[in-house]
């Protein structure tokens, strides 16, 4: 048996200290008719054999650790450094539950309380939970919040069109028993003046993200405060790359009143999507109306520093049905990935990323920009990510990069054309540490190639 | 204040105490103490109005939180703004600077049908026999 | 001693681990919009590594001892799992590829979809949610947005048991839906009585976990199951206890129309000290096509035999994505490890010795602990902790003590229908050599309870912090590092 530590004889003498004869005896209370069904599951293998499977199956995939890539749009692929996985590859750190029992979990709490620290010091806030799902669920949390602050009196959000689209979508599927209306609708190109002037005083929250999904910088200068003014306390809520705030000025230090966004870039790998991590902070006067857990400081009966998780009446094991959310296992491995991340690369080497990211996506567009065919969209400023007017639709270059060059795959950028009508035949090109400039020129002479073949053709 | 004479109570344990024209509103020592130590309160705002048994404020512990009921309706003329950085009040004194809101009722009928101290009285002892 | 924070670590101009050099020329930064200042600590790689090293051995974990938490499921977390999840083809796969770039990935997906239906006794099954309650709340909104659609606008109410997680009644009211509660009655079933004086037009289901929080298995399921029927309503399954059930009953045979799976729990991902987990949603037919868009399917065109090819699937009635990307791949990927090393017979002997486990260590305190409901229970029971004849101590006291003892107390103070709960859970990847030793631990503090009362209220006194003030922790809360 696979992970049973039994012996027959032991069996044995359990079942009759329990004073039966045999397992079915503990089932007699599962109706007859239900009990034992036939499953059609496949024989155990050994671990050998399933990682053997594994094996076959992990190669199946296009591998970013390996392929040259420059697909973004939410997920990216970023150096790890190798204490990330040391630590949370630590079973007490891994192997532990929520930390409900304090003395016994001071590693995971004080570990989350540094991330708090870190995502505040990041982000420009006073005050950060111990995570969301995602950087999507985290972007709902966020209307709820804002929902919440106004007593659920005021029922209109407005969200960016360019605010990651999975999150948009989220956003609705969570407030759908909510009668909110949620209004921006799905015009890329919509002016940033317009989407503040559907703001009014029943308007509970503004969502921008920057950079956009586009790949745009927002300019924050001064937008909190028409917010501020037009809604009579309209929350603004950004949604932001946090490697971006390795370089740039941080959304709380322009006055927004939630920040929150995917910390899959702090340390985490692909993973086909998740697990990720949602990063989340606000303001201290919004910490009551904030879901999520929260770890605080505080001292034992000796006096001892230590931490405890606090202000859990907002949750729902003890408000039940009026909590702030239903959330209860959040991503704490996740957040000690990205907290150790940030403690590695520390100060001095987030910073260093973050120009890396930039520098190598700027290059990157120059020579992309000169290529016959394509064209990038120089509208406004951007951080890793840009867009790339290309002669053919996006799904047709990419398929020609993976499968139709000699010797080499490359995975190219994210066809904006799936979301956006007006963007077809655009692409967004992501470009971080991990891309050489090697791998940069391979990829604009495959799409020079592209180019050529196609006059050919 | 004289807190013998002139206080009802309703059975979700907050207390109503004549002053004048209005009704100065807590929770009873019985409901702090079941609390222990309370860590929160969350208070109306002035000027806001709320119908007999509205929910108008919330009491924490660390591990409960009490949602705490109108006894009549009314109008919020004050709150005990003390309460939001010294939450423990309530404990020490509960029908005294624990106070919570101040209401001027738009009902006075309403205060024949809260229960005396033996009404409430009645409900400790139901609800300790649980 | 305590362990600094990090930042007290740091040190001014101190450089932790090295990013590559820039390989292309600079172009000019956006001079507005850089930040001043960045206060991340100042640190070396050394630093980090045995700083939290020491902030690790600082927790209790599974794989030190046994976790017994109940409604919790600490089981062992096999080590190929992780192996599993590092392989280069799956950390390295980018979500928006391409299916045919992903077939690896989309085959693991696929397969824990169709293991399980098997396994729930399901029609469909979507892999987005992120953790159990996550699932729940995706069960929710499937259950409401499938009245409405039918033009059932009226309904406006969920039942939810008086044992039930919190996650229940919250992830009803998140779906803007009002909580009746409903008891339980002598045997800590469902009351029938209170169950059938609540059903009406209004209902919109019931949500239930079977075994139920105390343990045990809800013996009128079928009954429960046609109540809310009967009435048009539908029945969610917390699926938080399948670990009690898997290959002995599937919850879709017994009219379950929706529930979520754990697969942190009964499929033995790790906890990770609060998540990821993970909580897929099965479904019964009628609801299939309100799942999560989009699911894994088999494309129609290809052999599922000779050469399957998979593709992403939207449901035509979704209630919409509740999460960006496809689900929580890397704990799909253990899960599905898990399922494979078990097989059908592994899944059953699983659930089978969870039971055991439970009833032997129910069998070994009995009698010193006051039992709520004698019944025979399922993965996990729940006994008080409280003593006649030593009236001041509490379950919070024997929590602690077991701590001094070098296990993990379980569960306290949960189902809330249980005065002083201990709801012990130990799993099947216990010996009877480890729950022996904690059913003597548990002995000896009932025994001190009435000898030494004063050893339980300060215990623990041998942990990394004696007990917290948690009352200075909430009312000036400290939540941050002030630089």
């Amino acid at each position: 048996m696979v992970y049973i530590p039994h012996t027959d004889a032991e069996r044995q003498e359990m079942l009759a200290a329990i004073g039966v004869n045999n397992l079915d005896a503990l089932f007699q209370d599962i109706p007859e008719k239900f009990r034992y069904p036939q499953l059609d599951l496949p024989a155990p293998l050994s671990e050998m054999e399933i990682l053997q499977e594994l094996q076959f199956l992990a190669a199946l995939n296009v591998n970013a650790n390996v392929v040259p890539t420059f697909l973004g749009a939410g997920a990216y692929r970023h150096w790890v450094p190798s204490v990330v996985d040391y630590v949370i590859s630590r079973g007490e750190f891994y192997t532990a539950y929520t930390p409900y029992q304090a003395e016994v979990s001071q590693g995971t709490l004080q570990a989350i309380f540094e991330y708090e620290s870190m995502i505040c010091d990041l982000t420009g806030m006073d005050v950060a939970n111990a995570s969301h799902y995602d950087g999507a669920t985290a972007t709902a949390e966020a209307v709820i919040q804002a929902y919440n602050v106004f007593r659920k009196k005021r029922a209109k959000v407005v969200i960016a069109p360019t605010v990651h689209p999975h999150y948009r979508q989220v956003v609705h599927t969570y407030t759908q028993g909510m009668g909110l209306d949620i209004v921006g609708g799905d015009d890329p190109m919509m002016p940033l003046e317009q989407l503040i002037a559907l703001v009014d005083e029943n308007t509970a929250c503004l969502i921008l993200q920057t950079p956009d999904f586009l790949g745009r910088l927002v300019n924050l200068e001064g937008i909190a405060e028409q917010v501020h003014a037009r809604g009579k306390g309209t929350l603004l809520a950004v949604v932001v790359n946090p490697i971006s705030l390795g370089l740039l000025k941080p959304p709380g230090a322009y006055g927004a009143d939630i920040v929150l966004g995917e910390g899959q870039p702090l340390g985490l790998g692909l993973n086909f999507g998740g697990p990720y991590l949602g990063f989340y902070a606000t303001r201290d006067e919004y910490v009551r109306q904030m879901a999520g857990r929260l770890v605080g400081k505080t001292v034992d009966v000796e006096g001892k520093d230590g931490y405890v998780m606090t202000l859990t009446t907002r949750e729902q094991h003890i408000r039940r049905d009026k909590a702030t959310s239903n959330i209860c296992s959040n991503e704490g491995l996740m957040a000690l990935a990205a907290t150790v991340y940030m403690a590695a690369l520390g100060k001095h080497g987030l910073r260093k990323i973050a120009e890396l990211n930039y520098h190598k996506a700027h290059y990157a567009a120059d020579v992309i920009d000169k290529i016959p065919g394509f064209s990038v969209v120089k509208t406004h400023p951007f951080f890793n990510e840009f867009m790339v007017r290309c002669p053919a639709q996006v799904a047709d270059i990419n398929h020609f990069l993976l499968n139709d060059i000699e010797e080499v795959e490359i995975v190219g950028g994210y066809d904006l054309g799936r979301d956006y009508p007006g963007l077809q035949r655009h692409m967004l090109v992501a470009v971080t540490e991990v891309n050489s400039r090697h791998e940069i020129d391979l990829f604009a002479e495959a799409l020079g190639a592209f180019t050529a073949e196609e006059q050919e053709a | 204040m004289n807190r013998n004479t002139g206080i009802r109570y309703q059975e979700t344990h907050e207390w109503a105490w004549q002053d004048d024209d209005e009704i100065v509103v807590g929770i009873t020592d019985y409901a702090q103490s079941t609390l222990s130590d309370i860590v929160y309160v969350e208070l109306p705002e002035v000027g806001e109005t709320f119908a007999r048994g509205e929910q108008f404020g919330v009491v924490e512990s660390v591990k409960a939180a009490a949602d705490v009921y109108m006894p009549m309706s009314g109008k919020i003329v004050a709150v005990n703004e003390e309460l939001e950085d010294r939450p423990e009040l309530i404990n020490e004194d509960a029908f005294g600077r624990g106070w919570m809101i101040r209401i001027s009722p738009t009902n006075m009928a309403e205060w024949k049908e809260l229960l005396d101290i033996n009404g409430y009285k009645k409900v400790i002892e139901e609800e300790s026999a649980h | 001693m305590s362990e600094p924070l990090i930042y007290e670590l740091s040190a001014p101009g101190r450089e932790g681990v090295k990013p590559p050099q820039l390989d292309v020329p600079e172009s000019p930064l956006p001079t507005a919009m850089l930040r001043e200042e960045l206060p991340l600590p100042e640190v070396s790689e050394v630093d980090v590594v045995r700083h939290y090293l020491r902030l690790s051995q600082l927790n209790y974990a599974i794989d030190k001892g046994m976790y017994p938490l109940g409604s919790c499921t600490m089981k062992f977390n096999p080590k190929v799992n992780e192996v599993a999840a590092r392989l280069g083809g799956f950390t390295g796969a980018h979500p928006w590829l391409d299916p045919e770039a992903v077939q690896g990935a989309l085959y693991i997906m696929y397969s824990v979809q169709e293991y399980l239906k098997e396994i729930g006794g399901f029609a469909a099954v979507s892999l987005q949610p992120a953790a159990g309650a996550h699932g729940e709340l995706t069960g929710v909104l499937i259950m409401r947005k499938y009245h409405l659609d039918r033009g059932d606008t009226a309904r406006d109410t969920i039942l939810v048991p008086d044992s039930a997680h919190g996650t229940n009644p919250a992830s009803s009211s998140m779906s803007g839906l009002r909580v009746v509660e409903i008891p339980s009655d002598a045997r800590g079933n469902i009351d029938l009585k209170a169950l059938r004086a609540q059903v009406c037009e209004r209902v919109v289901g019931l949500m239930f976990t079977n075994p139920n929080t105390l343990g045990l298995f809800e013996e009128h399921t079928e009954e429960v199951a046609d109540i809310i029927h009967s009435c048009g309503g539908l029945v969610y399954g917390d699926g938080a206890n399948l670990n009690a059930l898997a290959g002995i009953m599937r919850p879709g045979d017994a009219g379950i129309d929706v529930m979520h799976f754990n697969l942190h729990k009964t499929f033995s991902t790790p906890h990770g000290g609060g998540g990821p987990g993970s909580g897929p949603v099965g479904v019964a037919a009628h609801l299939a096509d309100y799942l999560p868009a989009p699911i894994v399917a088999l494309d129609p065109d290809s052999s599922p035999e000779e050469d399957p090819y998979f593709i992403f699937y939207d449901p035509p009635k979704s209630i919409g994505r509740v999460r960006a990307f496809w689900g929580q791949f890397g704990i799909i990927v253990r899960a599905y490890t898990y399922m494979r090393m078990l097989g059908k017979e592994g899944l059953r002997q699983a659930a089978e010795h969870a039971v055991l486990n439970a009833n032997y260590l129910l069998s070994r305190i009995k009698g010193v602990y006051p039992l709520p409901y004698d019944r025979i229970c399922k993965h996990e029971f729940v006994v008080e902790g409280r003593f006649k004849d030593a009236p001041d101590i509490h379950a919070l006291d024997i929590a602690k003590r077991l701590i001094d003892y070098g296990v993990h107390p379980p569960t306290n103070y949960f189902p809330l229908i249980v005065p002083e709960a201990l709801m012990i859970e130990p799993t099947e990847t216990e010996s009877k050599q480890s729950l022996d030793n904690y059913a003597d631990i548990l002995l000896k503090i009932a025994a001190e309870a009435r000898e030494n009362p004063h050893l339980l209220h300060e215990a623990p006194h041998n942990a990394p912090v004696r007990r917290l003030d948690e009352v200075r922790a909430a009312r000036n809360p400290v939540l941050r590092y002030a630089h």
